[in-house]
């Protein structure tokens, strides 16, 4: 069953499925920016990140724009390879 | 999950990789009276070289500052109607006229286009005015290939036709004049009514 072991439980979730779509196009996004796009609210975001935070898949930068702190996000060698092995088993899947 | 779990997974995988990365609010339409813009500005031009008295544009003051005031009113009405027209589809379509997308789009559009506008400008001021048609088309072509990367696919084709037509120009200068007007005119009209035609049929 090779094929399901690469289905990635982490990115069984919409939202964490979303933010690593986003993630993998863009260089970097900010928190506002995730969230706009994804159109969910700040908690649900946040817990989100924090667990992909964990797994080491995506990089968590803080800093200050003037004096606003700003957080921005960007995936990781690790968080980028395995989310196309994800995709590479979803569309094996539905090949099938 | 099912296979139609996976399907809508992979379609919003898609969306989202679209979505945060290309602005695709441009409108087909402003394609369109851009060309239509240019036209109009290259008929005021050849009738203003043509009762210069002379066979073609020499920078003697008067018609050079009348020619570079219409080229000046060509980009300035293009670019207002496509910001009119490119925000009222970005409200339908949900998306946010100046954000990440869009922001990067015009900022990547901008370098090879104001990089080849300082150029063109300094060759004139050294007499060097046989290329300028050239210059434009080849510049112009560059921008848009450089801002298609954060927008719809038919850009691209349009920066590369835009190319080929300058090189071809900067071949034969003596029709230059000509190959601008089918590369702002009437390739603008040509590939702002494709993209037109397909935002229709969405």
């Amino acid at each position: 069953m090779g094929i399901i072991d690469n289905i990635n439980k982490l990115f069984d979730h919409r939202i964490r499925l979303g933010i690593m779509s986003i993630l993998v196009v863009n260089e970097y996004a900010d928190f506002n920016r995730l969230k706009e796009l994804l159109e969910v609210t700040d908690g649900n975001l946040a817990s989100h990140l924090k667990a992909l935070e964990k797994e080491k898949y995506i990089l968590v930068e803080k800093q200050f724009i003037g004096r606003k702190p700003n957080t921005r996000y960007s995936a990781t060698k690790l968080g980028k390879t395995e989310f196309r092995k994800h995709i590479e088993a979803l569309e094996k899947l539905l090949k099938k | 999950m099912s296979e139609q779990d996976y399907l809508n997974d992979i379609s919003e995988i898609k969306n989202l990789m679209n979505r945060s990365s290309r602005f695709i609010s441009l409108s087909g339409l402003s394609g369109i009276f851009a060309g239509i813009y240019a036209l109009i500005g290259a008929a005021v031009a050849y009738w203003l070289v043509a009762n210069s008295g002379r066979e073609y544009l020499i920078l003697d003051g008067k018609v050079f500052r009348l020619i570079m005031l219409d080229l000046f009113l060509i980009a300035f009405f293009s670019v207002i109607t496509a910001i009119y027209l490119t925000t009222r589809k970005a409200r339908k379509n949900g998306e946010k006229i100046w954000d990440t997308s869009s922001r990067r789009l015009i900022i990547n559009f901008l370098i090879p286009l104001l990089a080849g506008g300082a150029y063109i400008l300094i060759i004139l001021n050294q007499q060097k005015y046989g290329q300028t048609g050239a210059l434009m088309l080849i510049f112009y072509g560059l921008a848009l290939i450089n801002a298609s990367k954060y927008s719809i696919g038919h850009v691209r084709y349009l920066g590369i036709t835009e190319i080929i037509l300058g090189l071809i120009a900067a071949i034969f200068p003596g029709y230059g004049f000509w190959l601008w007007v089918i590369g702002f005119g009437l390739m603008h009209i040509l590939y702002g009514s494709i993209m037109f035609a397909m935002e229709k049929k969405q």
